[in-house]
């Protein structure tokens, strides 16, 4: 990686330990001594075993979670507390079911003191952009689940934070509205440099750090994919560089060649480790031989 | 409708039996006189008549007023003395943990044996009527707020503080309106009991109210006029259950219910 391009989030050497539920005496290391650096308008996937720590690592970049050890690092200067630059999309239904779809978009621009003339301008905007447009008085109840996605999504995108961390958001929907989302998302990624570059630091794209256990996920979306090892002490083993052209279309991009070499690269490189967390999870299958 | 109709055949037939059951007309097959059905049960029309002589005399308003300021009062005393302790010891476990025995230890007191004290301490008025109110209501209403505090979804509140939201903004735009939430599921509850804190307030000692009426009949084994306060008295409780209900509606239309079907 030449010196000259910027680093837009660096976690360097983070370890977590958290209070064993089993035996408090002895602490449970979740991630162990786990490096990653995001480039400025990069698109990096993180794929690992269920129960492997993803989302750990997430919140320590998002500064929900101070890490036991080593440092983050945001455009060069270490992050203390909440990390201000970086917007969250949960996996779990994080809106405030008790405000409308348009008032949820708006919270953030709110709690940052925007008034509420500007607020509900750049809200229903967001609402359009994200298809929403006539949804603005509805209550996430009143929502399906991909529409109460995109309403987060507007959430996050309103505040036009530079660095994305995503935290499996797609993973509750159907395929369907699964493969339609990551469209879109690449569609608002892509464009995110054009349509809402303000002058100065939004004039890039935004860098990306999406969570997944779909591997065929990650290839579609990234421009590169990490692997995770089984936790528990979780760190990256492996990195992939995704040279799929742009733009893409998820779907299709499926079925090209190059897509299933890279597959079978990666998921070779991720095998052993499914396999290691599975077998923690159960008891092989007796075979009757 | 033919619910409806069958609900007030019901009732009818039950005035009907109650009538034939206690007139003195009717030969007594239980009692050794015909009077007697009468005094122990009272008769639906002298109810009806005393009910009509309340409302024609006027008399009753004030009572009736009495009985639902005090009701409203200890109400509302109650309900911001819970969300504000609920909130407090929701977010202060250390507080909450020390506290514990006490709040669980106050809550399991029957609380109407207060009453003695309270009409001692803030005499036959009001006063009393609505501290009583208010330790029936202020432990509903606690015990729900604490509850929604501490329930708050823990991805909705990260996902509030990545959005900016500072400890105040928090407290405001999450806590308070998840916390809220538990408090009106629990609203006719304390709606009700507020009203049962003002009508047994009245009943033991006092001057005026609903309570105080029956309280004056009973003395004099009037029972018709007891009964008249009772139905008035459940009237009165079903209209406030139903003006809660109303505002219920109106401002939780953000969850879901059985009547609006959610999705699309």
């Amino acid at each position: 990686m030449p010196a000259a391009v910027d680093l837009s989030l660096e976690l360097d050497q983070i370890s977590c330990r958290f209070a064993s539920r089993d035996d408090p005496g002895k602490p449970y290391l979740a991630v162990s001594q786990a490096s990653l650096a995001v480039r400025e308008g990069e698109f990096v996937s993180i794929v690992g075993p269920t129960g492997c720590g993803k989302s750990t690592l997430l919140n320590v970049a998002a500064g929900l979670l101070a890490p036991s050890e080593g440092s983050v690092r945001v455009h060069g200067k270490p992050l203390a507390g909440i990390n201000r630059d970086a917007g969250y999309m949960f996996q779990a239904d994080a809106l405030m079911p008790w405000r409308s779809a348009i008032d949820n978009v708006t919270a953030g621009l709110e709690f940052r003191g925007v008034p509420a003339s500007q607020a509900l301008a750049q809200g229903h905007q967001w609402l359009q952009r994200v298809g929403l447009g006539g949804f603005a008085q509805r209550y996430p109840h009143q929502l399906s689940g991909g529409m109460r996605k995109r309403v987060a999504l507007a959430q996050m995108l309103v505040l036009n934070p530079e660095i994305l961390l995503m935290d499996e958001p797609f993973s509750a929907l159907d395929i369907q509205t699964r493969l339609l989302m990551e469209n879109e998302l690449l569609a608002i990624w892509s464009s995110s440099a054009a349509a809402l570059g303000g002058p100065g630091k939004g004039a890039q794209r935004k860098s990306v750090i999406f969570i997944t256990h779909d591997l065929e996920e990650a290839i579609s979306l990234s421009d590169r994919v990490v692997v995770l090892s089984a936790g528990p002490a979780t760190r990256p083993i492996g990195e992939f560089a995704i040279d799929l052209p742009r733009p893409r279309d998820v779907a299709e991009v499926r079925l090209t060649p190059r897509f299933v070499e890279l597959h079978q690269l990666i998921w070779h490189a991720m095998k052993d480790e499914v396999m290691k967390a599975y077998s923690k999870q159960f008891k092989p299958i007796e075979l009757g031989a | 409708m033919k619910i409806r109709l069958a609900q007030l055949s019901l009732l009818l037939a039950c005035l009907v039996l109650w009538g034939v059951l206690t007139s003195p007309q009717v030969p007594a097959f239980y009692f050794d006189n015909p009077d007697k059905a009468a005094f122990f049960f009272g008769e639906p029309l002298k109810v009806l008549d005393r009910l009509i002589a309340w409302f024609v005399s006027g008399e009753i308003y004030s009572h009736l007023w009495v009985t639902l300021v005090e009701t409203l009062l200890a109400f509302a005393i109650g309900t911001g003395a819970g969300i504000g302790i609920g909130l407090w010891l929701g977010l202060a476990p250390t507080a909450a943990a020390i506290l514990d025995p006490y709040v669980k230890g106050l809550n399991a007191m029957p609380r109407v044996i207060l009453a003695p004290i309270f009409m001692v301490w803030f005499g036959l008025g009001m006063a009393s009527k609505v501290a009583l109110g208010v330790t029936l209501v202020f432990f509903i209403v606690f015990f729900n707020v604490y509850q929604g505090v501490r329930e708050v979804s823990p991805a909705i509140l990260a996902n509030a503080r990545m959005l900016g939201a500072s400890q105040r903004q928090l407290l405001r735009a999450v806590y308070l309106p998840s916390a809220l939430s538990w408090v009106f599921a629990s609203l006719h509850n304390s709606v009700g009991l507020a009203f049962v804190g003002a009508v047994v307030g009245e009943y033991l000692g006092s001057a005026e109210g609903v309570g105080y009426l029956i309280h004056q009949a009973e003395g004099v084994f009037d029972i018709n006029t007891v009964i008249a306060g009772i139905a008035l008295l459940t009237a009165f409780a079903l209209v406030l259950d139903a003006l809660v209900g109303w505002i219920e509606r109106r401002l939780m239309v953000w969850q879901p219910s059985a009547n609006t079907s959610g999705q699309l």
